[in-house]
């Protein structure tokens, strides 16, 4: 089989006037056709500017993109504006944290589905309202006739999310990218969309990749999990195994820290000290100034990809495992 | 550094009640907000932010204030603090009603009682040095600056920030975890007998929220302080607090000590929040979502049970009559729900 | 800004152990006026702005000729006139240099002065109104809505044209036409302020509302009242500059460079360079005036 998408040594740098941001530092990844892998990381870790950078979303501007994204076989920073528009319409598509964003404020929600349907697939907007209909019962929003009627504004938070799902569905994408689409939802709808996307995700065989900064959600939806920090993957594997066995230092720590049921007489195990600036990234492993297990030899430079059971890949000097090559 | 003026000798002379008095009594809290529509503004709906909310926090406790947005939590916390103005309700500080003849005023009930609000960056003034905005409330009250700032120097220790690195700061300078570190020196500027925390730590990222979190502990021990924490995160209420409240649609739902109604939750609601929380083990996914739907829209909530459209157990008298919250003294566990009163008709009441 | 390192999870325990070099403190003032030393367009058109305040200031001195001196024999002679009349003559043989540099006198306090006292009355009301709300901002809100109803050119002009022109009274029409504006610019800074988190936490600390106004709510109007303030002055100078143009402002013989346009308006084809001239000098006070603002604006940016 070959993989959906190659991601290779890519990296983001944000240039202003008066500095130069480096967002993301050299990652690299690849993903099987029918996989979800979740991006973690914390704010500022880089996972959300990889995300847009696959879509090429990010200012053209102000960002130099280096590296290479291969989305089925295609170069994506190579393409012209013609043949991304249609990507990201056919065969990739994206969903959001806020809803609203996605959705035109003034025009009902069936019929903003409609013309993208009918845009993308050369159809009658009558064909569009049809396949409308049928994504609204796909993603299972209750009285999906009337509800295609409705201006965004009208819907609750859980309906718009789901509205926005069925809008990224429409023409059926190979790749769903999806940034924190559930961390502004209530707990008790979160879990609806999350199994929601689950199975959507098993029945049109499509892969996702997850940007999330929460443990618990990782572990309710991903195949593989991408551990990021400080613009770099830090750790990856299966999401079992790296949820048990966590071997970066900073996997272990954002694990313990995370308060689940802990005993509440004792203090929360925390991981000292903030992430890096961006501006300003040490030389060596950006986790070393607030690593436990760090020492002189961490400064030298960023640590080599080692790979400690078959899957996973981990970059820290004090895992010890045969080192991968890149390909 | 001396820091003998925060420290809290074991009779604490601010207690008038005595240890068993409790710090705050909430008696009946409403508050609806006017929807104002057409040309003339008149009153087209009403928003029941909050309905009839009463409960007690005792000296010294953390009373958690869990629910989902638009339950009216963060609503409580500004009525506590009379940030915004309550319809109707009492509210007894130490023994003393709030805003009322024979008791205290609402600016003394400030002093005594401070709030925390969850987005650090917009809640301190951009245009002013961290300390200053530390110092702010004791100038107010007749402090000099130079003290006061002496003070807030002092306070940034307790928090964990070096004085000289960070007093002068503005907030555009700081990170999220150090905003939050300096909002809570503010709260304690005035050395307040009880802090509101609303979302306090819900906008940093959980390396800093733990880190956060054991700060508050510490604090809330070495200052003697009483907690109450609203947050929409189950984990870290039940990590921090001594007693849980869960509201639902303006109203409360279930209120008993934390571990008591993680274990065992009487109320559905409270299941279904309990039960909503992803499983960090990928091996026991959640297969079924354990209610449907969004939470109804505070406007013209539903009749009965404000939870009966979205309950599994809902029968014909949920629709039909309000469930009560019932009494019980400090630290019982009660639900307002039908299933819990054995003449409500109820057919899976429990029987006594 | 220094890195953010440490971050102690125990209280008492001060971070930054590592003493890191402590960044220089400034004021937020000192940090705008860093800022705008930094900013070499805005520090050119500043530059310009202040020459010509300065040469407006010391015309008397600067000035060649007296701006009056009428001549029949040398009417609008081009610049570099028998080498002493560098920016040529009038179509009354008056001096050019002489008459815009006391024309600036007039024309810069014409755009100056109505702004300045319309942002103390228009900005005034605005705080009143964004921070008391309800009634109180209805009835000034509303008011200014109807100032708002005419574009501001008719306003002036039916002002001043009621009041019987005159610099004074072209001066009353342009501090009417920008006080609504002021008003709302300040209306909406004081409520998008007063609905952050800081404004309630200053007032939980159950401080003096007077006390939190002070400190709190109108260090953070100030900012964007004063830039649209200064992009108004070059507003004030076009527009006064219209009002002596349409004969309602400043009379003649006086050199305000809106009259001097339109007295010289006839000669256009005779003397095209010299017509020019009192708007080139138009031109020059507003780009630099806007420049000026918008470097101010970003200076001002906090977060920058």
């Amino acid at each position: 089989m070959t993989p959906l998408v190659e991601v290779e040594n890519l990296s983001v740098n944000f240039v202003t006037r008066e500095s130069d941001v480096r967002a993301v530092n050299g990652v690299s990844f690849t993903m099987m056709p029918g996989e979800v892998m979740c991006m973690l990381g914390e704010s500022g870790s880089g996972k959300s500017v990889t995300m847009r950078a696959l879509m090429r979303l990010l200012p053209p501007k102000r960002s130099v993109i280096t590296g290479s994204i291969r989305i089925a076989g295609q170069d994506v920073l190579a393409m012209n504006d013609a043949t991304l528009r249609r990507m990201r319409g056919n065969s990739v598509s994206m969903i959001f944290q806020e809803p609203m964003t996605a959705f035109d404020p003034v025009v009902s929600v069936g019929d903003q589905i409609a013309e993208v349907v009918a845009l993308h697939r050369g159809v009658s907007h009558r064909a569009g309202r049809q396949r409308a209909l049928d994504l609204f019962d796909l993603v299972r929003i209750p009285s999906a006739q009337r509800r295609l009627d409705a201006y965004p504004h009208e819907l609750s938070g859980g309906l718009r999310q789901r509205a926005m799902i069925a809008l990224a569905l429409s023409c059926e994408p190979k790749l769903l990218l999806a940034d924190e689409p559930t961390t502004a939802l209530d707990a008790t709808v979160q879990i609806q969309v999350l199994i929601l996307l689950r199975r959507l995700q098993q029945e049109m065989g499509m892969s996702v990749i997850f940007v999330t900064h929460d443990l618990g959600v990782a572990a309710e939806i991903a195949d593989r999990v991408a551990v990021m920090y400080a613009g770099r993957v830090v750790e990856t594997g299966p999401v079992r195994d790296l949820l048990r066995n966590p071997q970066h230092p900073y996997t272990a720590g954002l694990l313990a820290s995370t308060v689940h049921d802990q005993p509440r007489d004792q203090d929360l195990k925390t991981i000292p000290g903030a992430p890096p600036d961006m501006r300003r990234l040490p030389p060596g492993c950006s986790f070393a100034p607030r690593c436990p297990l760090a020492g002189a030899d961490c400064d030298a430079g960023m640590p080599p990809p080692v790979s400690p059971a078959p899957g996973r890949i981990v970059r820290c000097l004090r895992v010890s495992a045969p080192q991968v090559e890149f390909a | 550094m001396a820091m003998t003026s925060f420290a809290v000798e074991e009779h604490d002379e601010r207690d008038r009640g005595g240890p068993q008095q409790p710090l705050l009594t909430v008696t009946d809290l409403k508050k609806h907000f006017a929807i104002r529509g057409g040309i003339l503004g008149r009153v087209t709906a009403q928003v029941r932010a909050v309905d009839g909310v009463s409960f007690v926090v005792r000296k010294g406790e953390t009373l958690g204030i869990v629910g989902e947005s638009g339950c009216g939590k963060s609503t409580v916390a500004r009525l506590l603090m009379r940030l915004i103005v309550p319809d109707a309700g009492e509210q007894i500080f130490d023994g003393e009603a709030v805003g009322e003849r024979g008791g205290i005023s609402v600016a003394e009930m400030r002093r005594q009682v401070q709030m925390v609000f969850q987005d650090s960056a917009s809640s301190l003034n951009p245009r002013m040095p961290v300390q200053n905005s530390i110092a702010f409330g004791p100038i107010a009250f007749g402090t000099p600056r130079a003290e006061a700032i002496g003070m807030a120097r002092e306070l940034l220790v307790k928090v964990g920030l070096n004085p000289a690195l960070f007093g002068g700061r503005y907030p555009h300078e700081l990170s999220g975890g150090q905003k939050q570190r300096i909002n809570i020196a503010r709260a304690l500027a005035l050395k307040p007998r009880m802090i509101i925390l609303d979302e306090a730590v819900s906008a940093l990222d959980k390396s800093v929220e733990a880190q956060v979190l054991n700060l508050l502990q510490a604090l809330k021990r070495d200052l003697n302080l009483t907690y109450i924490f609203i947050s929409h995160d189950l984990g870290v209420v039940r990590w921090i607090s001594d007693r849980v409240l869960v509201m639902y649609l303006g109203e409360v739902v279930e209120i008993g000590p934390a571990d008591e109604l993680y274990n065992a939750p009487k109320h559905p609601y409270t299941s279904a929040l309990l039960a909503s929380r992803p499983a960090l083990d990928p091996d026991n996914r959640r297969e079924e979502a354990p209610v449907s739907g969004d939470p109804p829209n505070p406007i013209n909530p539903p009749s009965g049970c404000r939870f009966h459209t979205r309950c599994p157990h809902v029968e014909a008298v949920c629709s039909a009559k309000a469930p009560m919250l019932g009494h019980g003294d400090h630290g019982a566990h009660l639900a307002a729900c039908h299933m819990q009163d054995p003449t409500s008709g109820h057919s899976q009441a429990v029987r006594h | 800004m220094s890195t953010a390192v440490s971050d102690a999870a125990r209280p008492g325990a001060p971070t930054g152990a590592t003493e890191l070099a402590l960044p220089k403190q400034r004021g937020y003032w000192g940090n705008v006026g860093y800022r705008l030393r930094y900013d070499p367009v805005t520090l050119c058109f500043g530059g310009l702005l202040l020459l010509i305040i300065l040469a407006a200031i010391f015309s008397p001195w600067l000035a060649p000729f007296d701006p009056y001196q009428e001549s029949i024999i040398r009417r609008l002679k081009p610049p570099g006139f028998q080498g002493r009349y560098w920016l040529g003559t009038d179509e009354l043989g008056r001096d050019m240099l002489s008459r815009l540099l006391y024309g600036g006198r007039i024309t810069l306090t014409m755009g100056i002065v109505p702004v300045f006292i319309a942002t103390l009355i228009g900005g005034g009301l605005g705080v009143v109104a964004g921070f008391a709300g309800g009634v109180v901002n209805m009835i000034i809100m509303r008011v200014t809505d109807v100032f708002y109803a005419f574009p501001s050119v008719l306003l002036a002009v039916a002002i001043s044209g009621a009041m019987g022109g005159g610099a004074g009274n072209g001066m009353i029409a342009l501090t009417l036409v920008f006080i609504p504006p002021l008003c709302r610019v300040a209306e909406t800074a004081t409520s998008q302020v007063r609905n952050l988190d800081f404004v309630d936490a200053a007032r939980a600390t159950g401080a003096p509302l007077r006390l939190v106004l002070w400190h709190h709510v109108l260090g953070n109007v100030l900012g964007p009242v004063l830039i649209y303030a200064s992009s108004l002055v070059s507003v004030g100078i076009i527009l006064a500059s219209g009002l002596s143009f349409l004969g309602l402002g400043v009379k003649p013989p006086e050199p305000d460079w809106g009259l001097m346009l339109n007295a010289l308006r006839q000669a256009i084809y005779v003397s095209p360079l010299v017509c020019a001239m009192p708007g080139i000098a138009i031109l020059l006070t507003s780009i630099s005036m806007n420049m000026v603002s918008d470097g101010l604006r970003s200076a001002m940016d906090v977060r920058s």
